[in-house]
């Protein structure tokens, strides 16, 4: 496999240089293609650049497009989209996976195949997905209105899932929903299998009904892996782009313009690069804080 | 199965609970299987049985979708297509009774054969400096090594627009944007925190005491390394590459926001696909089925690994 010569060189190799040989070529990379952005988007943040217009030359701005951005309320508005998406997705999701894997804790006969069923949608690209819900939304022709339609007797032409202002954001969370229950369901089933049979025996002896033993046992073991489950959904779904990217653009009007649907607009359509970084590293920040916060009540309740 | 033949514990729940838990999941499971059964359907379905209310169920199986994924089409007039002889294959013989002829290939294999080539080269990438990295985390003493690993991790908390707009600024300097490097590059830094996080927990579980033994017979660290610690585990680094591989051939932001051609993969490419008179479902729909394969079979392979490939093996089942 390894050449003499090559050998003999690494032969002579302390542990300590192989473990920076190991290590420097994926810290060089994250370097260049995460950390070397990062601080490029910080510098822009701070000028008038336009990635259309690079001849013109570059002014430095100072804070202008942070305090512009900050007292905007269109920005604001597109924060409070974002904030709804993530809260009914979050809520939704969690409910329904931890209900699912609750049930299929349970053992029933053939759980594992149909467990297999349910993580597919989570496995899926989320264009693919984003596009043929559109197909199943069309108001004449989608499976969807049909269906809901012979639920309800209403015409199935009379209502449009994505271009009507008060559906839109649902549509998007149906998807949502759809396709990251199961991932929920996945972490939530990690949990349940995590406790211990002897603590529901113990309840059991002690004659605690069925209902005590899912509040004071399960629910509470389970809560760390329930609150990881939705760190992950949080901070994916703040970032959510490629769903309401094709299956509303951010429209109709701007119901369901997202954060990132914005920052896109401002950094790809009207190419105000400056801008669109302060706002990129406002997102930035607020998800890191955020996630930072909600980490260390996590550790609380995991060292309970 | 039967509780007669198994010791039955207290917690067990009776066969009543477990059959209404059963039912509740499996009307879950179809409900959630319809959209995707619905698209495989069309993919199989003539335009207007595609698009006919009430929703068909029942309908002549068709290839056309796949034929209209495969190739553009001309316009022509009847005499002109009488004149032509007989129709060149299957799909054109299809266009032809839409009055229309095969132009040529459309561009939907050299997107996915982007996405082939993307999707494989970053997850080798990925893999094997993520392997490397996980082994040092793992057997050295690193100085800063918890920082190390949140700095990786916190790469992935990034929203990738944000890092869009100078990856696009700095592609265009080097002459990489729109390219395959290009994006191999990009994902495979995407991927790599992932790899790391998970491969350390692999190597993690893998005895320090093999290497050592290895190392008192006369190997060196790095032939131990190779030689004990890999084989050890191969089933991890499968996992991983399962993992990354999936990630990468589903990418959608970063690929239509970076790529407008020559490296574009078949994600953002799938839903323009316009036919006359609007979106060509059946069509969207063949594309969408074709690039679910691999997804769906990979899927069932890696059942027992996804939790941990989900939470950065935070997790461990």
């Amino acid at each position: 496999m390894v050449r003499p010569g090559a050998a003999r060189r690494i032969r002579g190799l302390s542990d300590r240089t192989l473990a920076w040989l190991f290590i420097t070529p994926t810290i060089v990379l994250l370097l260049a293609i995460n950390i070397f952005p990062l601080l490029w988007t910080i510098y822009l943040s701070f000028t008038n650049y336009r990635a259309n217009r690079a001849n013109v030359p570059t002014i430095w701005l100072g804070a202008d497009w942070y305090q512009s951005i900050l007292t905007d309320p269109d920005i604001w508005a597109a924060m409070q989209v974002t904030a709804h998406f993530v809260i009914w997705t979050v809520v939704i999701e969690t409910v329904l996976g931890f209900g699912l894997a609750y049930l299929i804790d349970k053992k029933f006969r053939g759980h594992g195949l149909w467990t297999t069923i349910i993580l597919l949608p989570m496995m899926l690209s989320p264009a693919v997905v984003g596009n043929f819900w559109t197909f199943l939304y069309q108001p004449q022709i989608g499976l969807f209105n049909y269906v809901v339609a012979f639920f309800t007797g209403r015409d199935a032409s009379s209502f449009q899932m994505l271009g009507d202002v008060t559906l839109s954001p649902w549509a998007i969370v149906i998807v949502d929903a759809w396709m990251w229950t199961p991932y929920v369901m996945l972490i939530c089933l990690a949990g349940l299998r995590s406790i211990p049979d002897y603590i529901y025996e113990a309840a059991e002896v002690d004659r605690a009904s069925k209902w005590r033993q899912f509040w004071s046992i399960t629910l509470p073991m389970a809560l760390p892996f329930i609150m990881l489950a939705v760190l992950f959904r949080g901070i994916e779904n703040f970032k959510m782009f490629d769903m309401v990217n094709l299956l509303t653009g951010g429209g109709p009007g701007s119901t369901t313009e997202v954060a990132s649907i914005t920052l896109k607009r401002a950094a790809f359509e009207s190419w105000r690069t400056g801008y669109s970084s302060a706002f990129a590293i406002i997102l930035f920040v607020t998800v890191f804080g955020l996630a930072n916060i909600y980490v260390k009540a996590l550790n609380k309740v995991k060292s309970r | 199965m039967t509780s007669a033949t198994t010791a039955h514990s207290i917690v067990e729940p009776s066969a009543t609970t477990r059959r209404f838990a059963g039912s509740l999941v499996v009307l879950y499971a179809i409900i959630t299987m319809i959209p995707l059964v619905w698209i495989m359907l069309t993919a199989f379905k003539s335009p207007d049985d595609a698009i006919s209310y009430p929703p068909k169920v029942m309908f002549k199986p068709s290839l056309e979708g796949f034929c209209n994924l495969f190739t553009t089409r001309s316009r022509q007039t009847p005499e002109f297509i009488r004149s032509l002889g007989p129709p060149q294959g299957l799909c054109d013989s299809i266009a032809r009774d839409r009055n229309m002829v095969v132009a040529g290939p459309s561009n939907y294999v050299p997107r996915f054969i982007n996405s082939l080539i993307i999707a494989f080269g970053s997850t080798v990438l990925a893999v094997a400096l993520g392997t490397l990295s996980a082994y040092g985390f793992s057997r050295f003493r690193v100085p800063l090594k918890d920082d190390l690993l949140f700095f990786i991790l916190s790469t992935r908390m990034m929203p990738p627009i944000a890092v869009a707009i100078p990856i696009y600024l700095m592609y265009r300097t080097i002459g990489l944007s729109d390219t395959r490097l290009g994006m191999i590059l990009l994902y495979t830094s995407v991927n790599v925190s992932l790899a790391v996080w998970l491969l350390k927990g692999f190597i993690d579980e893998i005895p320090r005491e093999y290497e050592e033994a290895a190392m008192v017979d006369g190997y060196t660290r790095f032939q131990a390394f190779v030689k004990v610690v890999l084989p050890q585990a191969t089933t991890g680094i499968a996992a991983t590459a399962i993992f990354c591989l999936i990630f990468a051939w589903n990418e959608y932001a970063f690929a239509v926001l970076l790529t407008s051609g020559n490296a574009q993969t078949a994600p953002p490419f799938i839903p323009i696909i316009i036919g006359e008179g609007g979106q060509d479902w059946p069509a969207v729909a063949a594309g969408t089925t074709l690039f679910l394969v691999p997804i769906v079979v990979f899927t069932v392979l890696l059942r027992r690994h996804l939790l941990r490939g989900i939470t950065f093996g935070a997790v461990r089942k």
